[in-house]
């Protein structure tokens, strides 16, 4: 670049961002005084724009949210036509991921997978090899024997040979997994005996039902997968989630697999993975609705959630249980628990923030009620 | 108005628990009998409505304070309790306190080394993760230790809910916890974050304050009949039972009949505090409505703190209808003169306005622009009459206020509910206009998100000069132009305004009379551009609106490039894209470089404009703009028929089992999903044909330009009307296998699930209709189901980011000083001055090199 040592100055003082376009847009026949101009145009233009001390930034950007809230649609429907996962979105979407659900609607996982398995003719096996395979796919007949007392499975030879699996292997898994019974395999067909012979065709079934939820393929979690095409690679799509095992298949790529569950994230990703999924999953669904919202107030709204270390949600036992003031938190939600536990411990409210001091009729901290005077009395 | 200065600021609240000994030395009165008034009338010395509690007769006077009706603000009284009862509220923290001490000697059963050590740690987590997160710690240090009693087969403290406690078997009286209570040693206290002075039997009542008259007063009814607050029946029954009580201890009664009364005395004091416990049986009025006691008075929406202390009423405003009137400025709001003539502003007198301010005195209250009242420099106000109005021009003079009807020029806030963000309370000048309705500028309607099918909104006038500078200076229409949601424009002109616009840009040619006469009509004087032509391009006149140094590359709707060049319109149609709302970078750069009241003018003058367009030139639809000619007639039947066929080959398809699953789909999904698909693209292609072939009719103008209405609706008024979607699919056929009895069951064809072929002008067929009936009644429900949710998730994020504030290091802090990011946005910028939450380096670029891109 020809001027180069011009663009050094102005590190730290224009943002990266729009110092790259600077870069971008000069063309290679400027002058030095053409881009020292139009360096210290974009210096004013940013010193111009950017947010003075006292703003209230948390309410504008709950207002920026909060309103097109309204225009959202509640239908979680899915595109049409196109083959991709069923996916929660709009306002439920929005709701569960401020809450910071346990559990959401619909888990999902991208999966991205190192070179030479993205490619469409290993994407098929590997998927296969993800989703969590339970016993029962496999059987094509169950018989209960009452007078043997034992339960016969007849195993679909194709179906296991396709997760490259024998009846020895299944023998195996079901051994360590089913206890009260022995298990003993012949040809095609393996026999439940239980151990301790009961006259009882219930504890059959029991064992039947039992039996039958036995993973013994793949990835616990993981319902369903679907490979999509994303660009020039093949990546994987699972509904229900279970990122610490996916990550550890040596085929998959670490750094660019992800999953729509916060608090998964948080305990394979860390707090700030959190952050940049909140950001992420909210500003699909805004995109989605057709609504334009900064991302700036989505990033405000993520980063309270994370600020402490640990997710928490916009509830009263999230973000708002933390205020320091106890009117704030009364005025919220649940007054009276808030009261009580104030007067025992003899909390004080500081009034630093806005509805305790529009309880009381003072100025409110913030804006212009910000700056105080300060004069020498004679 | 006399001049309030604030010289004392409350800093800060401290809450706490009351003793009972403060109880008692603050109270104004002993109550000791239920009665309340005498055969008279006249309240009880001694009973609940006591005169030293307050006032709330006129006429009387308070016996504490002497003050009358209003002056008095009450005071509190108490009663002695025969017997002491738990305090509901604290039920919960006694049984934590009684678990945690021993029985005997009161102190903790940590042992006493450890303790000094666990309350340094509980304080650091108190200092770092507020006291909730303390509170959790001490329970569960004590789980440990009762755990460990438990093992040891220890008897461990129960609680029958509500209050009442056991220890193995054997209940424990208040008494009892209470003198466990007192046990308990001023130091291990500390383990809890009690403060200092605090003593736990305090929460086991033996004294029980008496809220003051004024917080609980009485309505006398039309027939001369009293009917007391809520409060004061509970406190009739406490008081009553209370006396019994006494009456049978002193009487030496059996213990039975004790413990009964007692169990009553604490169910009435219990309810008194809420009467919603859980396990207990509301107190209820005679009629079987349940009482509103202490807790209900402060929790919920309508309850104190939601009701009366976060939100707040106030005088000096005004609501009615909203029409709109696009000759009124953007920042103007019309006021009905009836209006503007009840709504005042003090105005103080100065020896420099007195001859001014006289003419509103002398005009009084019946003339417009007249006076209500003035204020004399002691404070008093008088009213100004027919009788009175001479005497007080007599007297008037500097020091005085008169508080005359707002004129044309005042400051007002306009205000829409719900107000959902900043825009939608906006301050305006007031213009005194007949009628009686508040008129405002079409343009303004977005940010308000009003319309005018009979909306309503409200008018504040601010009364002091702080209040009005602010109002002017932060609040101002022109000020909240661009969004701080996205940082565009949120006004701009609509509807006529757009499409008077694009049609002159577009095809208007006039004669120079023409041309001045439509200058002269938005406010244009200098109309020296088009001086010496005899034919006017549209634009030519657009462009006399323009700055003249104004340069701005974009496009319009269709693609097309806008180009103005010093101030001259030269290619492009102006249109919604560039003039509307929350759209294109026009209105964005005019304001960067002109400033909020240039913007503002601007606006109102194309406004105009456009409108006087569409007068001068005429315009409106018909039926008749939706024909199209045969040939596309049979164009979209024949695109109709073609989609049919592919849907019964789909159909046929999935029957013989020959239809080929979309990955993860099963095949009835896949079959759905194709049909959908193909359907979709019906309406598409049939609308582009429609497009194409409706006359270059009015309809089609204001669909182009965006002034209303899309290219989908006059699809559907002129081609097909489409597919009917309920929840992203086809209307399902539900138990019966079929839609409607009109089909056979298993119909999987287009028309029989919710496909309308016919348009709008040709009219449905009743099954259509029906269809169409069933998604605009989803529709309906989704909008009535959504308000209230979005409406929760708005209030719970704006309570918790309400205190967060950008500080003078530019990081963003709550009310604790906490940081929650250290530079704003992470680039500090302010996203209602950025464009659309960019700076525009590109302009910056091109200005300096010179537009040759």
């Amino acid at each position: 670049m020809k001027h180069e040592d011009l663009f050094k100055q102005f590190e730290g003082i224009i943002p990266p961002k729009s110092l790259q376009e600077v870069r971008d847009l000069v063309p290679a026949s400027a002058t030095k005084t053409q881009v020292t101009t139009i360096l210290n145009n974009v210096k004013n233009a940013y010193s111009n724009a950017s947010v003075h001390a006292g703003e209230c930034v948390g309410l504008v950007s709950a207002e920026s949210i909060g309103e097109p809230g309204t225009q959202m649609t509640l239908n979680t429907f899915h595109f049409a036509g196109v083959a991709e996962m069923n996916v929660t979105t709009g306002l439920p979407r929005i709701i569960e991921i401020f809450d910071a659900r346990k559990t959401i609607k619909t888990p999902m996982m991208e999966i991205y997978l190192k070179a030479p398995h993205n490619s469409i003719e290993n994407i098929k096996t590997l998927a296969a090899r993800i989703k969590e395979t339970l016993l029962g796919e496999f059987v094509s007949e169950f018989s209960l024997d009452i007078f043997e007392q034992r339960l016969a499975l007849t195993i679909n030879q194709d179906l296991i040979q396709d997760h490259n699996l024998e009846m020895k292997d299944l023998g195996k898994i079901l051994r360590t997994k089913v206890k009260t019974c022995t298990i003993t395999i012949e040809d095609n067909v393996l026999l439940f005996s239980p151990k301790s012979k009961t006259d009882d065709i219930k504890s059959l079934y029991a064992i039947k039902e039992k039996v039958r939820v036995v993973k013994v393929a793949g990835i616990k979690g993981v319902k369903q997968v679907l490979p999509v095409k994303r660009g020039e690679e093949y990546i994987i799509l699972t509904s229900g989630v279970n990122l610490k095992s996916v990550l550890e298949m040596p085929e998959v790529d670490g750094t660019r697999t992800n999953s729509n569950d916060m608090y998964e994230i948080e305990a394979v990703y860390g707090i700030e993975a959190v952050r940049q999924l909140i950001i992420d999953e909210v500003y699909k669904v805004i995109e989605a609705q057709g609504l334009n919202i900064d991302v700036r107030h989505v990033m405000l709204v993520a980063d309270i959630m994370c600020a402490n270390g640990h997710l928490k949600g916009i509830t009263r036992y999230g973000v708002v249980k933390e205020k320091a003031s106890v009117l704030a938190r009364a005025s919220f939600e649940t007054p009276i628990t808030h009261l009580v536990n104030a007067a025992l411990e003899s909390e004080t409210d500081n009034l630093t923030s806005v509805v305790e001091n529009v309880m009381i009729n003072q100025p409110v901290p913030l804006g212009t009620g910000l700056p105080g005077l300060i004069t020498k009395m004679k | 108005m006399q001049p309030q200065y604030v010289s004392k600021k409350i800093k800060s609240i401290n809450f706490g628990v009351l003793p009972p000994k403060l109880i008692r030395d603050m109270a104004a009165v002993k109550v000791v009998t239920p009665e309340l008034y005498d055969r008279e009338g006249y309240p009880v010395d001694g009973g609940l409505m006591d005169l030293h509690l307050g006032v709330i007769d006129p006429g009387l006077r308070c016996k504490t304070d002497g003050h009358k009706l209003k002056d008095s603000l009450g005071h509190f009284g108490y009663i002695e309790l025969a017997r002491p009862v738990i305090h509901i509220k604290f039920a919960r923290h006694i049984l934590d306190l009684l678990r945690a001490t021993d029985k005997h000697t009161g102190k903790l059963i940590i042992p006493e080394e450890k303790i000094a050590g666990y309350i340094k740690k509980l304080d650091s987590v108190a200092a770092q993760e507020g006291l909730q997160a303390r509170r959790k710690k001490v329970k569960e240090i004590l789980r440990r230790y009762v755990d460990k009693q438990k093992r040891a087969g220890m008897d461990i403290i129960k609680i029958e809910k509500p209050y009442t406690y056991y220890e193995g078997d054997r209940r424990l009286s208040p008494i009892e916890v209470r003198s466990r209570l007192e046990r308990i040693p001023a130091e291990d206290l500390k383990f809890f974050a009690h403060p200092e002075g605090f003593r736990p039997e305090w929460q086991v009542l033996t004294v029980l304050q008496i809220p003051p008259v004024t917080m609980r007063p009485s309505i006398t009814l039309e027939s001369g009949e009293r009917s007391e607050d809520d409060l004061t029946h509970k406190l009739g029954d406490i008081v009553r039972i209370n006396q019994r009580l006494f009456e049978n201890i002193n009487a030496g009664a059996p213990e039975v009949i004790i413990e009964d009364l007692w169990d009553l005395l604490q169910y009435h004091v219990t309810t008194f505090f809420d009467n919603a416990v859980a396990q207990l049986p509301p107190a209820r009025h005679r009629g079987g409505q349940a009482l509103k006691t202490l807790t209900s008075r402060i929790s919920s929406k309508e309850g104190r703190i939601r009701h009366n202390l976060a939100g707040k009423r106030t005088d000096f405003s005004a609501r009615t209808v909203i029409s709109p009137d696009p000759m009124i400025d953007l920042n103007e709001v019309g006021v009905p003169k009836k209006i503007a003539m009840n709504l005042t502003i003090p105005e103080r007198v100065t020896e420099w306005n007195i001859e001014h301010l006289k003419i509103y005195v002398r005009n009084g209250r019946k003339l417009y622009p007249g006076a209500n009242y003035i204020i004399k420099p002691d404070g008093k106000r008088k009213t100004i009459t027919e009788e009175t109005h001479e005497e007080i021009l007599e007297e008037l003079e500097p020091g005085y206020i008169v508080e005359r009807h707002l004129i044309d020029g005042d400051i007002a806030l306009f205000n829409r509910q719900p107000s959902l963000h900043r825009m939608s309370m906006m301050c305006h000048r007031v213009k005194v206009l007949p009628g009686r309705t508040f008129r405002l500028n079409p343009s303004v309607c977005n940010p308000y998100n009003a319309d005018f099918d009979g909306d309503e909104m409200n008018l504040h006038v601010p009364q002091t000069e702080e209040a009005r500078s602010e109002a002017q200076i932060l609040m101002l229409v022109e000020t909240q132009i661009i969004s701080p949601g996205y940082g565009l424009s949120v006004v701009g002109c609509i509807h006529d305004a757009i499409t008077g616009n694009y049609l002159l840009t577009k095809e208007l040619v006039l004669t120079r009379n023409e041309a001045i006469d439509l200058l002269y009509s938005c406010g244009i004087d200098d109309v020296s551009s088009i001086a010496g032509k005899d034919k006017v391009d549209g634009k030519e006149v657009f462009s006399a609106l323009l700055p003249n140094d104004f340069n701005y590359v974009g496009k319009d709707k269709s693609g097309n490039d806008v180009k103005i060049v010093k101030g001259k319109l030269k290619s492009g149609y102006m249109d919604k894209a560039n003039l509307g709302q929350e759209s294109g970078l026009m209105l964005r750069n005019i304001y960067e470089l002109y400033g909020p009241t240039y913007t503002a003018t601007l606006l109102g003058q194309i406004t105009k404009l456009g409108i006087a367009v569409l007068a001068r030139r005429g315009f409106s639809i018909g039926v008749k703009d939706m024909d199209i000619s045969q040939d596309t007639k049979d164009a979209i039947n024949d695109t109709i028929e073609k989609a049919y066929a592919l849907v019964d080959k789909i159909i046929t398809q999935f029957k013989s089992g020959d239809l080929q699953p979309l990955p993860g789909r099963s095949v009835q999904e896949t079959m759905e999903l194709r049909i959908l698909e193909t359907l979709n693209k019906v309406r598409n292609k049939t609308g582009d044909l429609a497009m194409k072939q409706v006359r270059d009719s009015s309809a089609l103008t204001m669909a182009r330009c965006g002034s209303r209405g899309n290219a989908l609706n006059i699809a559907q008024m002129t081609a097909t009307v489409g597919q009917q979607a309920l929840r992203g699919r086809r209307i399902d056929h539900g138990f019966s296998g079929r839609t409607l009895p009109y089909f056979k069951i298993g119909d999987l064809s287009p028309t029989a699930r919710g496909f309308i072929k016919n348009n709008f002008k040709t009219g449905l067929t009743p099954n259509e209709f029906f269809f169409g009936a069933m998604t605009g009644r989803d529709a309906l429900m989704d909008t009535a189901l959504r308000t209230p949710k979005s409406g929760y998730l708005y209030r719970r994020l704006s309570n918790s980011l309400q205190d967060l504030k950008v500080d003078y290091d530019g990081s963003v802090r709550d009310a604790s000083g906490k940081v929650v990011q250290f530079l704003y946005g992470e680039d500090g910028l302010d996203v209602s001055k950025s464009k659309n939450g960019y700076i525009d380096v590109k302009k910056i670029v091109q200005d300096v090199l010179g537009v040759a891109k």
